[in-house]
């Protein structure tokens, strides 16, 4: 086999890896629109900011302390201890539950049955509005996520697949953050496939994403249930945020993210779990085998826009998506 | 007292279906047109011009044009920035080719380039509704700002890959560059602004207008009536963008004066002019104006009362703004989906009734 095919090889396996990292993402989007009807833009600011959280707890970081700081004139910034990053995990889990409550509350028990584009501006305004709160809690410098994930290219992989090529194959370099990201990925949508099918709430999860008021009839709290959606749409952004968090810094630009997952999931199609993932893969390794072989004809960086590009010529043939629910409209 | 129907006799078609209605709105017309144009320009100082009154012209004429697609048309936009890149690189590229023709023509050109522009981007509106659509457009403002950054045709291969407006004249005053007055630079963002808002003001009262506003409602319905969706969403992305690119081409040539593409148009720009039309209130010319003068006027004042009056860090109160801006947001959402226009016309019909409200 010669050098270029398998670096091609190489180029679609750290695509495949890359789009997991987007079907996270996607993942949490779908949660919430198969149970709400909204079409969440904050949840690539929901990743960050519980990224953001994590960071902070586990350093002992005073939230607000720049405001505080401000506005009393005081000097705090730690309270001086350390938190292990299990126990960080589940303070940050606390917060996102809360802000699950508070969201749904505050927001978007007001805004049931407006139009969806409503709800989607809200939501925008919902990212921004979180985004200003991360940054005044924690900070709005880059911060290194240290929650013990290996890092870098994996030697084993590397050398297993060094003999496959001629003498200027060197082996596959597939980061080892990439494969954890990966089997997290697959037992986090195991999970959520198990809690969906097996147990109570992931029943009545089901039946509100089904018909609001059937659902209703049948004596499920719809209240409880969004609570529910949005905790876990928080639990996945944790997830997410970790992920990226240790691949690339926290920092604003994780949020953007969220915007990768919009063609991700347009290509799934918004109703469907496997759709997130199979949109995930495919908008990773369609975007990085463009740059690996048009790229460097036209200029590179075709990253920022290929996904949009792509979603856009797929949407026009069929306006659903892969896999979701076909459109009937009625006058 | 003053504001009401009564006594105001229309003896003509003409005068019945004039715009303004109501003798107190036209006199209120006339009054903010005397105002802008008369008084203001020989008030006018450097730091009301670049901090307020130009930014807050140019936003108008962009939430303006994003209103007529959203608002009146009901196609969500997130490409705004995009179109305002086309018509600012449009302009450049005009006003470098073409030095001796008018300014005032060049931005006229960008407006239309932007106009073909869009209608091309708007093509796909006829397969995607919804907020599919929205997000098909974010492909035209990711796109877009990639292509301005590295075909270096659009930036006449500089350097730096920024582009630089050089000095024009418009009857022999410098209206770019760096002689520019304030009252220059005022004068011809005030110039476009009346011009387009008078152009969308008859354009929504019109046939083209209520096919949009048929769209808007009700897509499948409007067809069955006898609106064409082709022609009705295509003329909707090129009036639209014909507004933006004006307002891309003034915000560059006349505002910025040099633009680095990812930094002034990014996805964030398209999100502000979004947001003015929000919280101005959808399918309103007023509400764009009102929007685009609360955006402007609400980081301006955050700053002076955070970093001047309290003494605090300007990172902390641009954070704060963020909150300030989302929270409203959803206030609005909330509260008022129709935005400050609703207040307004809300103020009105409290208006007709008073001092008498029975």
């Amino acid at each position: 086999m010669s050098a270029d095919f398998l670096y091609g090889i190489e180029v679609v396996i750290n695509g495949l890896m890359a789009g997991v990292m987007y079907a996270l993402v996607a993942l949490g989007f779908v949660l919430i629109f198969k149970a709400s009807g909204i079409f969440n833009y904050a949840q690539g600011v929901m990743a960050l900011f519980a990224a953001l959280t994590l960071v902070g707890v586990m350093e002992g970081q005073v939230p607000f302390s720049h405001l505080i700081n401000a506005v009393f004139g005081t000097e705090i910034h730690h309270f001086g201890w350390t938190v292990p990053a299990f126990a960080a995990i589940l303070v940050t889990l606390g917060v996102m539950i809360f802000f699950a409550w508070a969201v749904h509350t505050f927001v978007f028990r007001h805004l049931v049955g407006q139009e969806p584009i409503i709800l989607f501006m809200a939501t925008i305004g919902l990212a921004y509005f979180l985004e200003g709160v991360g940054d005044l809690m924690w900070g709005s410098d880059i911060k290194t996520l240290a929650v013990g994930l290996p890092q870098g290219g994996s030697l084993f992989v590397e050398d297993l697949t060094a003999g496959l090529g001629g003498d200027d194959f060197y082996g596959f370099f597939i980061d080892k953050l990439d494969m954890v990201a990966t089997l997290v990925a697959i037992v986090l949508v195991a999970a959520l496939i198990g809690f969906a099918q097996y147990t109570k709430q992931g029943r009545a999860m089901r039946a509100v994403a089904d018909d609001h008021q059937a659902a209703l009839s049948v004596g499920i709290s719809l209240n409880y249930i969004w609570v529910l959606v949005w905790s876990l749409a928080g639990l996945v952004a944790l997830v997410a945020g970790v992920m990226w968090g240790a691949k690339s810094g926290v920092q604003f630009s994780l949020s953007l993210i969220a915007l990768k997952a919009l063609p991700v999931l347009m290509l799934g199609g918004f109703t469907s779990i496997p759709g997130a993932i199979v949109g995930g893969l495919i908008i990773g390794v369609g975007e990085k085998l463009f740059e690996y072989m048009i790229g460097p004809m036209i200029g590179g960086a075709t990253e920022n826009w290929f996904a949009y590009v792509l979603a856009l010529i797929f949407l026009v043939f069929r306006p659903q998506g892969l896999f979701g629910e076909k459109i009937i409209e009625r006058v | 007292m003053l504001y009401r129907e009564a006594g105001d006799f229309k003896t003509t078609y003409k005068a019945d279906s004039q715009t303004f209605p109501i003798a107190f709105d036209r006199w209120r017309y006339w009054a903010v047109l005397a105002v802008a144009w008369l008084v203001i320009p020989f008030v006018i100082n450097d730091y009301w011009a670049n901090a307020i009154l130009v930014p807050f012209l140019i936003y108008a004429i962009a939430a303006i044009g994003l209103n007529i697609l959203t608002g009146y048309c009901g196609q969500v936009s997130l490409g705004t920035g995009g179109f305002m890149a086309v018509g600012a690189y449009a302009c450049y590229k005009l006003m470098t080719s073409f030095p001796d023709v008018s300014m005032l023509v060049h931005i006229m050109l960008a407006g239309g380039i932007t106009a073909l522009v869009g209608a091309a981007f708007g093509l796909p509106s006829l397969r995607i509704k919804g907020f599919y659509l929205a997000v098909a457009t974010l492909a035209a403002q990711f796109f877009l700002v990639w292509l301005f950054n590295k075909v270096s045709w659009f930036y006449n291969y500089s350097a730096s890959g920024q582009i630089n407006a050089p000095e024009r004249f418009v009857f022999g005053h410098a209206v770019t560059g760096a002689n520019t007055t304030p009252a220059a630079q005022y004068l011809i963002c005030l110039l476009f602004v009346t011009g387009c808002a008078l152009l969308a003001r008859n354009l929504t009262r019109g046939t083209v207008g209520r096919s949009w506003m048929a769209i808007r409602d009700m897509d499948i319905a409007a067809e069955i009536i006898g609106v064409d969706p082709l022609k009705a969403k295509l003329t909707a992305f090129a009036v639209s963008s014909f507004f933006i690119g004006i307002s891309g081409a003034l915000f560059f040539a006349v505002y910025l004066g040099a633009v680095e593409v990812g930094e002034a148009f990014g996805i964030n720009k398209s999100f502000l002019v979004l947001f003015m039309c929000i919280i101005g209130g959808l399918g309103s010319l007023f509400g764009s104006f009102a929007g685009a003068a609360f955006l402007v006027l609400l980081p301006v004042a955050l700053k002076v009362l955070g970093v001047d009056v309290l003494g605090w860090p300007t990172q902390i109160v641009s954070h704060l703004q963020l909150v300030v801006v989302g929270a409203l947001i959803m206030f609005f959402l909330i509260k008022e989906p129709h935005g400050l226009a609703q207040m307004w016309r809300h103020i009105k019909e409290k208006l007709r009734l008073w001092p008498f409200p029975y």
